[in-house]
């Protein structure tokens, strides 16, 4: 298991380099001139020179490259353009909101989507399955924003039982904090316990079908042990597998859920920098959330060994 | 001995009757052509008609009672819908119904866009990557690569290198789709080149582009337009999301994304500027889905009582 493990990690140090050579190529080809913009409309050209020596954007590409993933390396992001600020001090400051109301979807979406997945599967054909699968396919279809609004109008304008928008830091007490979260955790989990419930109710009814199921409840096993212990086991696999790649959803939606609740995190900063064109930043914040997936699915690779003791490549 | 309970001879003595068993396997009624096979399928059917029902609003924009969506008037600024507006009218005094209804034409050109572009060349990287062994693995790792980026991501800094326009949205959103379409078009191919008719083509002389053409092509062709439609679904919940963050379509085009995202600041007072593009948006990729999923179920019977 261990030389597993080793394995996964070593094949992920590749696979983050081609995605910082992409990110790098991306940003070199970027229109506009940074060294221009940095000097100001004053600046005569003999000093949009002299800064671009000094950032050394007049060295060839790999060379530009070297020094640029050298410095990522030691979690050197860069400076953004417009606040001068350190790329990676502007991430740390906002990264909180953004890992807390990613972590509470994560949570939310699992503590809903599973159940959900194995009610449908165990009650394929019926109404329930039906229910469920017609939520599965809308919830698919909504915008994360769209109902990031439906659901602030219903609970925050309309009942007033929780805030509209804003943040507060789990420092400030956990109750606050939570009451912040909970609607942009629903609004963005939404994708999430669909695509995770789908996926729950197929490899469920695949593994419902196996003999030992039957074995199961023909020695008198509980249904809720057969279903929870039994089938949900060895269904486990392809579930975790999309709790890993829907991550990604969660990324890309946190960016837009950000912006309707107002939520100064790592999605506000990227919408800014898009704005702004403070391509460090934007370079930055993808790095940083490619490095974060990456991580995920690593955990989830690993995590098959847990689940099936037959993994063992 | 038994005899069949069916035959109407009186049963001799010393034999007995077997019961009359039922009928394992339900008669299947056959329904046939277009009208049975959508019959057979409702999803089809819902979603098909919601969808050409969006088209038709796409290409006729100008014709259903449509005033021009950029005009300004600001005179009449956040109007409530009415018998004047039927959707109210926005912060600049702009005809949502019209802006809305216009913005038909930018999700539906980027959506199906996206779905062509993205699955040709997924096709192309796909077949490629599972016919010439020795590109597999340097195209598998750049691909792995790019899908280690969360797509929205990767869209939005695509966009921020380039001019906010429809074009470069399709492109950035094709960018990002196409590591997913091409893997699973290796994966089919791998599964398509253990196959015996495959080996015997190989055997009797047939060229390798004649077996890809023949034998290879049509066979990816249902999972390739189960794949196509949700790439077309993502790509206008994309396109929405570049749009309301504003690395989308210029905001001198209507799009749905673009008139939620001039609508955010008065949301909690006006809501009504938010609901209706978010409604048709809504709407589409739910139609787009449907069909999907009703294709899914149609062209692969073995995945049907799956997901």
């Amino acid at each position: 298991m261990v030389s597993y493990i080793l394995r996964r990690v070593l094949l992920t140090i590749p696979l983050m380099a081609i995605v910082a050579l992409f990110v790098f190529s991306l940003l070199y080809i970027a229109p506009g001139d940074p060294a221009a913009v940095i000097a100001g409309d004053q600046a005569s050209p003999a000093d949009v020179e002299r800064i671009r020596q000094s950032l050394g954007l007049d060295r060839p590409f790999l060379v530009q490259f070297g020094t640029w993933f050298w410095r990522i390396l030691h979690f050197d992001l860069g400076t953004s353009i417009f606040t001068n600020l350190p790329v990676a001090s502007l991430i740390a400051q906002r990264i909180e909101p953004t890992l807390s109301l990613m972590t509470l979807t994560l949570v939310l979406s699992l503590l809903a989507a599973v159940p959900l997945g194995v009610l449908a599967a165990w009650k394929a054909g019926g109404w329930v399955d039906r229910a469920i699968m017609a939520f599965a396919v809308s919830a698919f279809s909504l915008p994360v924003f769209v109902v990031g609004y439906i659901l602030a109008y219903v609970f925050a304008l309309e009942f007033e039982w929780l805030p509209v928008q804003g943040y507060s830091p789990l420092a400030n007490g956990f109750w606050p904090w939570l009451q912040n979260l909970i609607l942009p955790s629903v609004a963005l989990g939404c994708v999430y316990i669909a695509l995770i419930a789908r996926i729950t109710r197929a490899s469920m009814l695949e593994v419902l079908q196996q003999d030992y199921i039957r074995t199961a409840r023909a020695k008198g096993l509980g249904l809720r042990s057969v279903l929870f212990v039994h089938a949900l086991k060895n269904a486990a696999v392809p579930i975790v597998t999309v709790i890993g790649i829907g991550v990604a959803l969660l990324i890309g939606g946190a960016v837009v859920t950000e912006s309707v609740f107002a939520i100064p995190g790592l999605g506000r900063l990227t919408v800014d920098a898009i704005l702004r064109r403070d391509y460090p930043v934007i370079q930055g914040i993808v790095l940083m959330f490619s490095f974060l997936y990456t991580l995920v699915n690593l955990m989830v690779d690993v995590t098959y060994t847990l689940i099936d003791p037959r993994i063992r490549y | 001995m038994t005899v069949s309970a069916t035959s109407s001879a009186p049963v001799p003595p010393g034999l007995v009757v077997a019961q009359r068993l039922p009928d394992l396997l339900l008669p299947v009624k056959v329904r046939r052509g277009v009208f049975g096979f959508l019959r057979n399928n409702p999803t089809i059917a819902i979603g098909g008609l919601l969808l050409l029902g969006l088209v038709f609003i796409g290409i006729f924009a100008p014709y259903l009672g449509t005033v021009d969506p950029t005009a300004l008037a600001p005179a009449k600024r956040t109007r409530p819908p009415s018998a004047d507006f039927w959707f109210g009218t926005d912060a600049l005094g702009r005809d949502i119904y019209s802006r809305v209804l216009y913005g038909t034409r930018v999700s539906l050109t980027v959506g199906i866009s996206v779905a062509v572009l993205a699955t040709l060349g997924g096709l192309a990287i796909g077949l490629v990557s599972g016919f010439v062994r020795w590109t597999d693995t340097i195209i598998m790792r750049f691909m792995d690569g790019l899908m280690s980026i969360p797509p929205i991501l990767l869209a939005v800094a695509l966009m921020a290198l380039t001019r906010g326009s429809v074009g470069n949205v399709i492109m950035a959103i094709t960018v990002a789709e196409v590591p997913r379409v091409s893997r699973l078009v290796r994966g089919v191919v791998l599964s398509l080149r253990e196959q015996a008719y495959v080996d015997a083509a190989v055997a009797a002389g047939t060229r390798t582009p004649m077996i890809i053409l023949r034998h290879i092509l049509p066979n990816t062709l249902a999972p390739m337009l189960v794949q196509a439609t949700y790439v077309c679904a993502s790509a206008m919940i994309v396109e929405s999301i570049l749009s309301f963050i504003g690395a989308g379509t210029p905001p001198t085009i209507p799009s749905w994304g673009n008139i939620m995202a001039e609508g955010r600041a008065l949301w909690q007072v006006k809501p009504f500027i938010v609901f209706f593009p978010a409604a048709f948006l809504s709407v589409t990729v739910l139609a787009v889905n449907l069909l999907g999923d009703g294709l899914r179920d149609a062209l692969d019977p073995r995945m049907a009582k799956g997901l």
